[in-house]
């Protein structure tokens, strides 16, 4: 199923407004807007745990949490969200801008 | 006409502690948010990339302004460290100590794992050859981050649209 953007809330900048309004079909639609055609079981990894993290206290997680928390090393976050992972990982989630430095 | 892809060179010339966390800390902002980043280290900067150097940076409070004795919680306003004590050994031991212990609580790491980072994130980092000359560095006193060892006229080709900034 094709998830249908078009009540969906988002910010000048492209990230949802609203978390709680995200859905894993969502997840697929945004991801291809950001050139990832097929989220794989890592991409998931690195999903859910932005999701959890980020539902928990209200911040998506730096990409130095995302490596420390899921384990998945530096290179391949690089390899999975080509191009800016900081700000792919958080707009497929759902979430809100990184606010942290590292 | 096809937009280039943004792109960031830093030069780092300087080997104290408090000044290797600027390119590192933008470096990897960059990294996130899809930017091309080039690292050019020269001069003292190369301390930053230097197998025997880089665990052992530091800053000291001797002739630093910026050094009050608030930083440390004492009621103490704007008094700074008198550069007296400044100059008693250990004092510079004790200032990284403490700039260190900082950074860690903050979740920051240590340059050795900084620059890993950066280089897994995809940033080109290279030493100055006339510093590598003048200090007579070989090739196997680097850290694995650095690419090569290129001239300042390397450098210019290969910033060519960048932005650069130099620390």
């Amino acid at each position: 199923m094709i998830a249908d953007l078009t009540a969906i809330a988002f910010n000048a900048e492209g990230f949802m407004t609203n978390p709680n309004e995200w859905t894993k079909e969502i997840a697929d639609v945004l991801a291809k807007q950001e050139g990832i055609e097929t989220l794989t079981a890592d991409h998931w990894k690195i999903i859910d745990f932005c999701r959890t993290t980020g539902m928990s206290n209200g911040k998506s997680p730096t990409l130095r949490q995302i490596t420390t928390g899921t384990g998945i090393s530096t290179k391949d976050l690089f390899a999975l969200f080509p191009k800016g992972p900081a700000k792919k990982v958080a707009k497929i989630a759902g979430l809100g801008k990184p606010e942290g430095c590292v | 006409m096809t937009e280039q892809p943004r792109k960031i060179a830093f030069i780092c010339s300087k080997g104290d502690l408090d000044m290797a966390y600027p390119a590192l800390i933008m470096g990897w902002a960059a990294l996130g948010n899809g930017i091309e980043v080039i690292i050019f280290f020269t001069f003292w900067g190369l301390d930053l990339v230097t197998e025997k150097r880089v665990d052992r940076l530091e800053i000291a409070p001797v002739a630093n302004t910026s050094f009050k004795m608030s930083m440390m919680g004492l009621p103490t306003g704007n008094w700074g460290i008198p550069n007296i004590m400044g100059i008693i050994p250990g004092m510079t031991a004790f200032a990284t100590w403490f700039m260190k212990m900082k950074m860690k609580a903050l979740g920051v790491p240590p340059v050795r794992e900084y620059l890993e980072m950066l280089s897994d994130g995809g940033a080109k980092m290279y030493g100055c050859k006339m510093t590598v000359d003048m200090f007579g560095i070989k090739k196997e006193d680097f850290l694995p981050c650095i690419d090569s060892v290129v001239t300042a006229s390397d450098f210019m080709d290969m910033t060519e649209g960048a932005q650069i900034i130099f620390i």
